[in-house]
């Protein structure tokens, strides 16, 4: 590790980490309050190098956001439109098949769909989705679908999460987004996304999701009005549930983006708050196996030092991203291979392409 | 051969280090160690967890220039459409909005213009310290050469003329890499590094305060960058004159020279390494004109504690298509959010206001 650390607190939590001793809230909450940033991303980095070595894994996936016509009109989104809004659209199945069928990439491995909870479109939409997908491309996993439109999906269908679950796989679907939870605290909840699902109906569905035997990624969007502690209680509700299923995959730190939000007048993350989000998520939930860092939020610049404070995995080409660049990302909409893999290789470590369910690519 | 351990001890406690041994440490120490042994270096040169930064604006008098190096995407030659020299209407006003905007200072540098006389830049100088009470730093060393064979004058004569005249300070730019080898590639009719050099000892000796700047990140060698670092601490030892250190990135678009960008990652090792090599100069400033408000604010935990200045108005890294905007409220919440204290200071470093 390195040679010292700066805040002399830091050597009882690295003293725990070095013996594999799960870390308490306490913990976290000395590691977010401290201004020693390179002693956490040290703490991160030996975690993440004795989990994954020097790999870092990213994948060659395209992004579909089917429809951004949204009734829970949660006040972080500057994506969601109502109904009769002038820039609400939603793709019919055609459009969605056309546009695979236009841009059909050898190498994509992984579609990322996900859209607004529209008030009227039938559960069969969703399924035909699915279909037409699995069947121009039988070949790319399918992850589709956050907590919070399977939820939407059982209450229109009006079956059961579980059946609803078992419809969505059987139509095609082999992984699920960790889109939907923001901050599992009631406060922040209410405050900021009260129409939209609970923390405890999210992390119900994503039990039934692992039930079924389909993994899910988790995230949380930080950097608006939720506390230290309240992030810190986040990941121990994650780590819960991860202790109990062990389906999810990967946890992403969303970082919030204001720009054409309610939430305007919130300034951008730091790099020290993004840094240290994505360090004390690698040391918190310590049964994750990827903690990703995701360049469309953090910028090329920052995901690529992400590598070295915790983070082993920097999403992927993506294609067109809308949801963050609608509040302001300034990143690119996405990235070519060629860009991936120099960004990590220039880090000195080692790409490691991979598909949905991170089961590494044939090199072809 | 010295093991990189023992060059990470000996550098942690205090000792210089040498081409050899920094080359070393820059190839083969691990990103957060760089980092760990910058901050620990600034730490103990500034005890006190402050972060400075300046307000000024650049004026670019000319956009005409004859040197024409590679990595420039901002000169023009003089019939060009779009070759201007700023009129002495438009210098004014930017100055008073520098000035109303709470600047203290202006960086004045431009192109090297084939055919204005010596007296255009005494002129210049002498008119902005007759009409306005602001801090002159300008001229960099090649802008200085240019004028001294112009002038048929000395260095030393030409500097002392332009400091009669108004002159307060020098920028550090024009340095490149101070190699011969990679200055005739990339800047062959720019002043050689033993002229830049020069130039820097004189204006250090006639009192002139300078700082000195690195661009990194084209077909330099890390020795040649290694080089570049002890050659400026060499002079430091003798003359003291240097306030600060600026190492920064090439930006390649819109240039001459097709390499690719140098990442965040590298970016953020050179800057440590400056702050381990140069252990006799004060101040090494982060650049977030070329690496963004995100690793600007990372820089401070790699050995920076100086952001450069809010720059009101900056034209030659924009020419090369990167436009990053930060106002001063921007750059106090980076230092603040870093948990760190922000303060706003003047040329030579001395603080005007503190930020709570």
């Amino acid at each position: 590790m390195i040679l010292s650390f700066k805040d002399k607190q830091l050597y009882a939590i690295k003293e725990k980490v070095e013996r594999n001793i799960r870390l308490e809230p306490h913990d976290g909450i000395i590691l977010y309050n401290t201004h020693d940033l390179i002693g956490v991303g040290a703490l991160a980095d030996f975690v993440r190098r004795k989990r994954h070595g020097n790999k870092t894994y990213f994948v060659y996936n395209q992004h579909i956001n089917y429809t951004n016509i949204c009734k829970n009109r949660c006040l972080f989104c500057a994506f969601a439109r109502d109904r009769n809004e002038q820039g609400a659209y939603m793709y019919s199945v055609d459009q969605v098949r056309d546009i695979l069928i236009q841009n059909k990439p050898n190498h994509l491995k992984e579609i990322h769909m996900v859209g607004g909870i529209h008030p009227n479109a039938p559960f069969e939409y969703y399924l035909d989705l699915l279909k037409t997908i699995r069947d121009i491309r039988p070949d790319v996993h399918i992850k589709a679908f956050t907590a919070v439109e399977i939820d939407h999906f059982s209450s229109i269908s009006k079956m059961s999460l579980t059946d609803t679950i078992k419809a969505l796989k059987q139509a095609g679907l082999d992984m699920v987004p960790g889109g939907g939870s923001e901050v599992m605290s009631d406060r922040v909840h209410q405050e900021l996304f009260p129409k939209k699902i609970s923390r405890k109906r999210w992390a119900q569905v994503m039990k039934a999701v692992h039930a079924e035997k389909l993994t899910s990624n988790a995230t949380m969007l930080y950097g608006h009005i939720e506390t230290v502690e309240e992030r810190i209680d986040h990941f121990i509700q994650l780590r819960d549930i991860q202790d109990e299923t062990n389906g999810f995959t990967a946890f992403i730190p969303l970082a919030f983006h204001s720009e054409n939000t309610k939430l305007s007048h919130i300034p951008p993350t730091s790099a020290y708050l993004d840094l240290k989000t994505t360090a004390i998520a690698r040391l918190m939930l310590d049964n994750f196996d990827h903690i990703k860092a995701y360049w469309v939020m953090l910028g090329e610049k920052l995901a690529q030092i992400a590598q070295t404070f915790g983070a082993d995995d920097l999403d992927g080409t993506i294609i067109e991203e809308k949801i963050t660049h609608s509040a302001g990302a300034k990143s690119s909409k996405g990235l070519s291979r060629d860009q991936l893999d120099f960004m990590i290789r220039s880090a000195g470590f080692k790409p490691v392409e991979r598909d949905a369910l991170y089961h590494p690519v044939e090199q072809s | 051969m010295k093991s990189i351990d023992s060059i990470i001890d000996a550098v942690y406690q205090g000792q210089r280090i040498y081409a050899d041994a920094a080359e070393i440490l820059y190839q083969n120490a691990p990103l957060l160690t760089l980092a760990n042994l910058a901050d620990h270096l600034r730490y103990k040169k500034h005890p006190d967890p402050v972060v400075t930064f300046v307000v000024d604006r650049n004026i670019n008098y000319t956009n005409i220039c004859v040197s024409r190096c590679k990595f420039c995407a901002f000169c023009r030659p003089l019939n060009h459409e779009k070759a201007y020299v700023i009129s002495t209407e438009v210098l004014d006003q930017k100055i008073q909005e520098t000035i109303d905007s709470g600047g203290t200072q202006i960086l004045l540098q431009g192109g090297l213009h084939p055919d204005l006389h010596f007296s255009y830049y005494l002129d210049l100088l002498r008119h902005i310290k007759t009409s306005f009470d602001i801090h002159i730093h300008g001229f960099s060393p090649p802008e200085i050469e240019h004028m001294s064979k112009i002038a048929g004058l000395s260095i030393l004569e030409t500097i002392n003329q332009l400091k009669n005249a108004g002159l307060d300070s020098i920028p550090g730019g024009g340095a490149e890499i101070l190699v011969d080898q990679v200055r005739c590639h990339v800047s062959p009719n720019k002043c050689d590094s033993k002229t830049w050099l020069t130039i820097m000892k004189t204006a250090h000796e006639v009192g002139l305060p300078t700082s000195a700047t690195m661009m990194f990140g084209h077909i330099e060698t890390p020795m040649q960058m290694i080089t570049h670092m002890i050659r400026i601490r060499e002079l430091q030892d003798k003359t003291k004159g240097f306030t600060a250190f600026i190492p920064w990135s090439f930006q390649p678009d819109n240039t001459h020279i097709h390499v690719r960008k140098a990442t965040a990652w590298q970016y953020l090792r050179v800057l440590a390494l400056s702050r381990i090599v140069l252990d006799n100069i004060a101040n090494i400033q982060a650049s977030w004109v070329t690496q963004g408000d995100k690793i600007a604010q990372l820089a401070l935990s790699f050995g920076a504690n100086d952001l450069g200045s809010t720059m009101i108005e900056e034209n030659v890294v924009a020419a090369a298509g990167v436009r990053f905007r930060l106002a001063k409220e921007d750059l106090i919440r980076l230092i603040q959010t870093a948990g760190l204290n922000a303060a706003r200071r003047n040329c030579t470093y001395g603080v005007l206001e503190w930020f709570t």
